[in-house]
C-alpha cells in the first residue's frame, strides 16, 4: 500500500520525540524480537492494511502517547511522520488517536489538570472543588496560567480512597505527572502553576499503605501482606517475603499440573466478568501444537468508576503481577506478554517499569529463566483514556494500534486474541492470586471461601464511610461485616445506599446490608460484585444527581460503534436530565416505560459488556427508591 | 548395497524427499440448526443470516453487505438463539449444529424496533428507503424521545465536482470505509474517528477529500445505504426536486475504458445520465468501479 500523505511536516521536535520512543520500543527485550504472524485474517471491525509482518501498528499508541507528552496534542505534521514510520494510513491513525480522551488533536496548552467529578470523588466534594477551581482558574476547559494550562473534569482517576482526586500532565521534554489526593483547589493551583514555569518536581505520588489499606490484623492478608511492608522496587524484599517461590514451584509441577491446581482452585476471575480462570489457561495450553505464538496479558486498564484495588496492588506489590503472569505464561505456553494499564496510572506504570527491569536483571524475565529454558518478556501497555478499552476484544485492538473498538465474541480469545493469536488475559488481582494457589495448591485454595466462590477477595471501600480503601476478605463476610471493618457509614453517619461493583454494578439498600459478599450472594438479591467495588452514599447524598453522573459516563465512555449502545447512552442521559428537570415527556410512567425498554434493547442487542450494563446500576436504583417524583 | 546398483533412471526421476503434501481444504459438513421452528441444513461457516434465507426468512440488514466483511455494528439484524443471553448478528454469527433461533420473537422484535428509533431520531433518514421500509414493518416511531433528542446534524460536505458527503444521514454503518480499505479498494482515505455519539466517518484531521488519499472510485457511494454519499448530479438533482427515480431507465452496458470488462448500470433520466453503478454480483466489479468508469460520462452529454 503507498500511504498518501498531505504536505504537513512534522517539527523537528516532534520528530526527536518519536524517532526516540520508537528506538526504545525496538529496543525492548520485550517488544524486540515481536514478529507478527497472523495471516491478517480479520473481522470486519479491524482492517488490516497490506501485510501484517511489514506493520509496526503496534507501535502506534506508544508513539502517539510520545508526541503528546513531549508537546500536549497530536499535529498533522506529527500524524504525518507516524504515519510514514509504522506504515499506517493517516485516516485510521487519526481515528486511533481520536479515540483517546488524554490524545488531542487540536493545540492546547501543556498542563492539563484533571479534576475527578465522578460519583466517588462527589460524595468527597467534588462538586465543590470544581466551583472553586473555576473561581481560581476560570472556567473548565479554558486555557489559564498565560495559555499555559488548562483544567477540565474528569471521569474516575481510580483514587477513591483519598476522594477527590486530581491528575496533572505536563507535556515537553520532561514530561510529568502528578497526582493530587486528596485534592484541594490551592493544592491543584499551586501545582499547575509549577508545571507551568516548569518547576514540578519529578515525584509522581507515593503509597501510603496506612491510608489506602487501613485493614487490621494484617498479618492474615495474603493477597496486601506485602503493600506497604516491601520496598516495591526491590526484588529483594519481594523474594524476602516468599516472592517467585510459586514460580520455582510452577517449574517443578510443569505446566499440566499448574493449570490443574489452577482449575481445582475455583479462581474466577478478578475483573468483573467473573470467568474462571484456569479454564482459560486450558483452552490456551490446549493450541500447544498448533505452532502458533500465544500471548498473556494482564488487563490493568481498571477504569470502573470506584475501583482502585488493581492500582494499589501494581504500586505496593508490583512483582506480584509479573510472577502470577510468568506462572500464567509458562503454563500457557506464551512467551510474550503484555501489561495493557489505564493511562491514568502514572505512579503504577513507574513502579511495574522498575520491576520489570528489576527482574530482567536478574533473569526472572528474559530467555532461559530460572535456567528452566522458559523464555518469556513483559512489554507495558499504556492506556490512553477509555474505558472500553478494558473490554478484552477492545483491549487487543488498541494494544494491536486501531481503535479500541470491542470485537464480536465468538471467537474467543483464547482462540483468536491479540494478533488473532490464543489469547489468556487475566486481571491483575486474579494473577496476584495465582502464587497463592501454586503455593497452597488448588484444592487448599478451594476451601478458603463459600462453595461458589473461593478464595480471597479485594474490595474497594469508598464514598462515605470512616476508612476508605482496599480490604481483603476470604469470600464469605457480608456487606455489613465489609463496612464495619471499614469504620462505619461515614458523612451523616445514615446509609442511604450502596453501589456494589461500579457503574456497571447495581444499587442495594440498607435492608440488604446482610447479603454475602459472594458471587451467589450478590446473584440472589439480582447485584453483582463487579471489580470488587462498594461505594456507601450517606442521606445527604442526591441519588438523581448520582444517576446522571453515572448515565453521563456511559455517554463519554461508549465507543460509538454499535447503534443500541452509542445512541442509547444519549437517550438515557437525556431521559434522566427530562426527570431529573421534572419535565417529563408525557408522564413519568411513560419515561420509566421507555428507559427499561431501551435497558432492554442495548443489554440485548450491544456488541459488548459496555452497553449491556449501561442502564443496570440506573434501574436497580429506581426499582428501590422512589424517585423522580 | 543394492540401492547404489540401482542407479536413477534418467527418464524416470525419483523423488528425493517425500512429495510435499498439499492441504485439501476438509469438505464443508453439512450443520442441522431450526429457526422459528423449522429445520434447515446448511453448509458449516455460513451465517445464520444465510440459513435464514434458505428458509425465505427476511432478516433487515444495514451494516452487511455480501462483498464486505461483515462488522455487525447496526445490531439490526439480531437475532435469538438459545443458549445466549444476549442477542446475537444474524450477519457474522456462523452456524453450529443443533442451534435453535429465534428471528420474530418478543426480544427480537424489541430490539430491532429500538435500534431503528435510536437511528432515526439521531439521523436524517429521509433518503435511507430500506431502512424506512424496516421502521414501517417494526412500527418504530422514533418521536418518542423528543424534539430535543441529540442528532448528527451538520452541513454537508461539498469539497469535489464528484460528490457529497452529508453526514447528516450517516448511520456509521462503516460500509464506506471498510470499501475505502482492505475490502475493495486499499485507498485508506477515510476511517472511522472521534468516539461515541460523536464518532463518524472523516479523513485525517477532516481535510478535504481533494486534500485526501481519495482516488474518487465511489466505491464508498456503492455502498451507503442511506444516501449520505451521493454522487453530485443526484445531490443536486435532489436538491432542485428535479430526481425521480421512476422516470429513470437502468441500461447494462460494459466500460469502454479499459480491457478488465467492468459492468455498467448506467442510469439516465430525460435522456440524461445521472448515476453509473455496477451490480454487486458481476464477477468482475462486487459493485466496485474507478473514477472513470463511475463518474467519466460527461462526455456523452457535453455541448461543446
Amino acid at each position: 500500500m503507498d500511504l498518501h500523505l498531505n504536505a504537513a511536516k512534522a517539527s523537528a521536535e516532534e520528530r526527536v520525540a518519536m524517532d526516540a520512543a520508537l528506538k526504545q520500543l525496538e529496543s525492548s527485550p520485550g517488544d524486540a524480537s515481536l514478529t507478527v504472524t497472523s495471516d491478517g485474517q480479520a473481522d470486519g471491525n479491524v482492517p488490516t492494511n497490506g501485510l501484517p509482518t511489514r506493520s509496526k501498528r503496534h507501535l502506534l499508541l506508544p508513539v502517539l502517547h510520545a508526541i503528546q507528552e513531549r508537546v500536549g496534542w497530536i499535529s498533522p505534521g506529527a500524524l504525518n511522520y507516524a504515519s510514514l514510520q509504522l506504515g499506517v494510513p493517516p485516516a485510521e491513525a487519526h481515528g486511533v488517536a481520536s479515540f483517546y480522551e488524554k490524545f488531542s488533536l487540536a493545540p492546547k496548552p501543556p498542563v492539563v489538570a484533571r479534576a475527578c467529578d465522578d460519583i466517588a470523588c462527589m460524595t468527597r466534594g467534588a462538586g465543590a472543588l470544581c466551583a472553586e477551581l473555576e473561581r481560581k482558574l476560570g472556567p473548565a476547559g479554558k486555557p489559564c496560567s498565560l495559555g499555559k494550562a488548562i483544567w477540565q473534569r474528569s471521569s474516575c482517576l481510580g483514587l477513591c480512597e483519598r476522594a477527590p482526586a486530581a491528575l496533572i500532565t505536563a507535556a515537553g521534554e520532561k514530561p510529568r505527572e502528578r497526582v493530587i489526593a486528596p485534592a484541594y483547589a490551592e493544592s491543584i493551583a499551586s501545582a499547575v502553576l509549577d508545571a507551568a514555569t516548569g518547576k514540578l518536581p519529578d515525584e509522581i505520588d507515593t503509597l501510603n499503605a496506612k491510608v489506602s489499606v487501613p485493614q487490621d490484623g494484617r498479618s492474615q492478608l495474603r493477597l496486601l501482606r506485602r503493600v506497604g511492608q516491601v520496598d516495591p522496587a526491590s526484588l529483594e524484599d519481594y523474594r524476602r517475603l516468599g516472592g517467585y517461590e510459586a514460580l520455582r514451584r510452577a517449574f517443578e509441577w510443569g505446566p499440566e499440573r499448574v493449570i490443574r491446581e489452577a482449575i481445582e482452585s475455583k479462581l474466577l476471575g478478578r475483573g468483573g466478568a467473573a470467568f474462571p480462570a484456569g479454564k482459560k489457561w486450558e483452552a490456551v495450553h490446549q493450541q500447544r501444537e498448533s505452532n502458533r505464538p500465544h500471548y498473556v496479558i494482564c488487563n490493568a486498564d481498571e477504569s470502573e468508576p470506584g475501583t482502585f484495588k488493581d492500582r494499589i496492588l501494581m504500586e505496593g506489590d508490583p512483582f506480584a503481577v509479573l510472577e502470577g503472569m510468568t506462572i500464567a505464561a509458562f503454563a500457557v505456553g506464551a512467551k510474550r506478554g503484555y501489561i495493557y494499564i489505564r493511562g491514568e496510572y502514572p505512579y503504577a506504570t513507574q513502579r511495574l517499569e522498575q520491576a520489570i527491569h528489576a527482574a530482567r536483571a536478574q533473569n526472572f524475565l528474559g530467555e532461559d529463566i530460572g535456567g528452566r529454558g522458559f523464555t518469556f518478556d513483559i512489554e507495558i501497555r499504556r492506556g490512553a483514556g477509555a474505558y472500553i478499552c478494558g473490554e478484552e476484544t477492545a483491549l487487543f485492538n488498541s494494544i494491536e494500534g486501531y481503535r479500541g473498538e470491542p470485537r464480536n465474541k465468538p471467537p474467543f480469545p483464547t482462540q483468536s486474541g491479540l494478533f488473532r493469536e490464543p489469547t489468556v488475559v487475566n486481571n491483575v488481582e486474579t494473577l496476584v492470586n495465582v502464587p497463592e494457589i501454586i503455593l497452597n495448591g488448588g484444592a487448599a485454595y478451594a476451601r478458603i471461601g463459600t462453595a461458589n466462590s473461593s478464595g480471597y477477595r479485594l474490595f474497594c471501600v469508598s464514598g462515605h464511610v470512616v476508612r476508605p480503601g482496599v480490604y481483603e476478605l476470604p469470600f464469605g463476610p457480608t456487606i455489613r461485616d465489609l463496612i464495619e471493618m471499614a469504620g462505619g457509614v461515614g458523612g451523616t453517619g445514615r446509609l442511604q445506599a450502596v453501589l456494589l461493583g461500579g457503574a456497571a454494578g447495581s444499587f442495594v439498600s440498607p435492608k440488604e446490608l446482610d447479603t454475602p459478599l459472594t458471587f451467589e450472594g450478590t446473584r440472589a438479591i439480582g447485584a453483582t460484585l463487579g471489580s470488587g467495588v462498594v461505594m456507601l452514599f450517606d442521606d445527604s447524598v442526591d441519588l438523581e444527581q448520582i444517576l446522571l453522573r453515572i448515565a453521563a459516563f456511559f455517554r463519554s465512555e461508549t465507543c460509538g460503534q454499535c447503534v443500541p449502545c452509542r445512541v442509547g447512552t444519549i437517550r438515557q442521559e437525556e431521559l434522566l436530565q427530562r426527570l431529573i428537570a421534572r419535565k417529563p415527556l408525557g408522564s413519568k410512567e411513560q419515561e420509566s416505560a421507555l428507559l427499561k425498554e431501551m435497558a432492554q434493547a442495548m443489554r440485548d442487542a450491544s456488541i459488548c459488556g459496555l452497553g449491556q450494563t449501561a442502564s443496570g446500576a440506573i434501574l436497580s436504583a429506581m426499582d428501590r427508591w422512589s424517585l423522580f417524583l | 548395497m543394492s540401492e547404489q546398483l540401482q542407479a536413477p533412471s534418467p527418464l524416470i526421476p525419483i523423488p528425493r524427499a517425500p512429495a510435499p503434501e498439499i492441504p485439501v481444504p476438509a469438505a464443508r459438513r453439512d450443520v442441522q440448526i431450526t429457526i422459528d421452528g423449522k429445520r434447515v441444513t446448511v453448509l458449516e461457516g455460513a451465517t445464520i443470516l444465510d440459513a435464514a434465507k434458505t428458509l425465505g426468512i427476511e432478516t433487515p440488514t444495514l451494516c452487511f453487505l455480501e462483498t464486505l466483511t461483515p462488522v455487525n455494528v447496526c445490531r439490526v439484524c439480531v437475532v435469538q438463539v438459545e443458549g445466549s443471553r444476549p442477542l446475537v448478528p444474524a450477519c457474522s454469527r456462523k452456524v453450529e449444529e443443533g442451534m435453535v433461533v429465534w428471528t420474530d420473537s418478543e426480544r427480537v422484535r424489541l430490539s430491532r424496533r429500538v435500534v431503528l428509533e435510536f437511528l432515526a431520531s439521531s439521523v436524517d433518514v429521509s433518503t435511507a428507503l430500506q431502512l424506512q421500509a424496516y421502521m414501517k414493518r417494526y412500527e418504530a416511531r422514533p418521536e418518542k424521545f423528543g424534539p430535543r433528542a441529540a442528532t448528527v446534524v451538520q452541513p454537508p460536505k461539498i469539497d469535489n465536482e464528484l460528490y457529497v458527503r452529508d453526514y447528516s444521514k450517516c448511520i456509521l454503518c462503516y460500509k464506506c470505509a471498510e470499501a475505502c480499505g482492505v475490502d475493495a479498494q486499499n485507498t485508506f482515505a477515510i476511517g472511522v474517528a472521534g468516539r461515541g455519539f460523536h464518532a463518524h466517518i472523516a479523513t485525517e484531521f477532516e481535510i478535504p477529500l481533494t486534500d485526501s488519499a481519495c482516488v474518487y472510485c465511489g466505491n464508498c457511494i456503492g455502498v451507503c445505504p442511506t444516501g449520505a454519499l451521493m454522487g453530485k448530479i443526484e445531490y443536486d438533482m435532489r436538491a432542485a426536486g428535479t430526481w425521480d427515480e421512476s422516470r429513470q431507465t437502468r441500461t447494462e452496458t460494459i466500460c469502454p475504458y479499459c480491457g478488465v470488462g467492468c459492468e455498467l448500470t448506467v442510469h439516465s433520466q430525460a435522456g440524461q445520465i445521472v448515476r453509473v453503478s455496477s451490480p454487486l454480483d458481476h464477477s468482475v466489479t462486487q459493485g466496485n468501479l474507478c473514477i472513470k468508469g463511475r463518474f467519466g460520462w460527461q462526455f456523452t452529454q457535453s455541448h461543446k
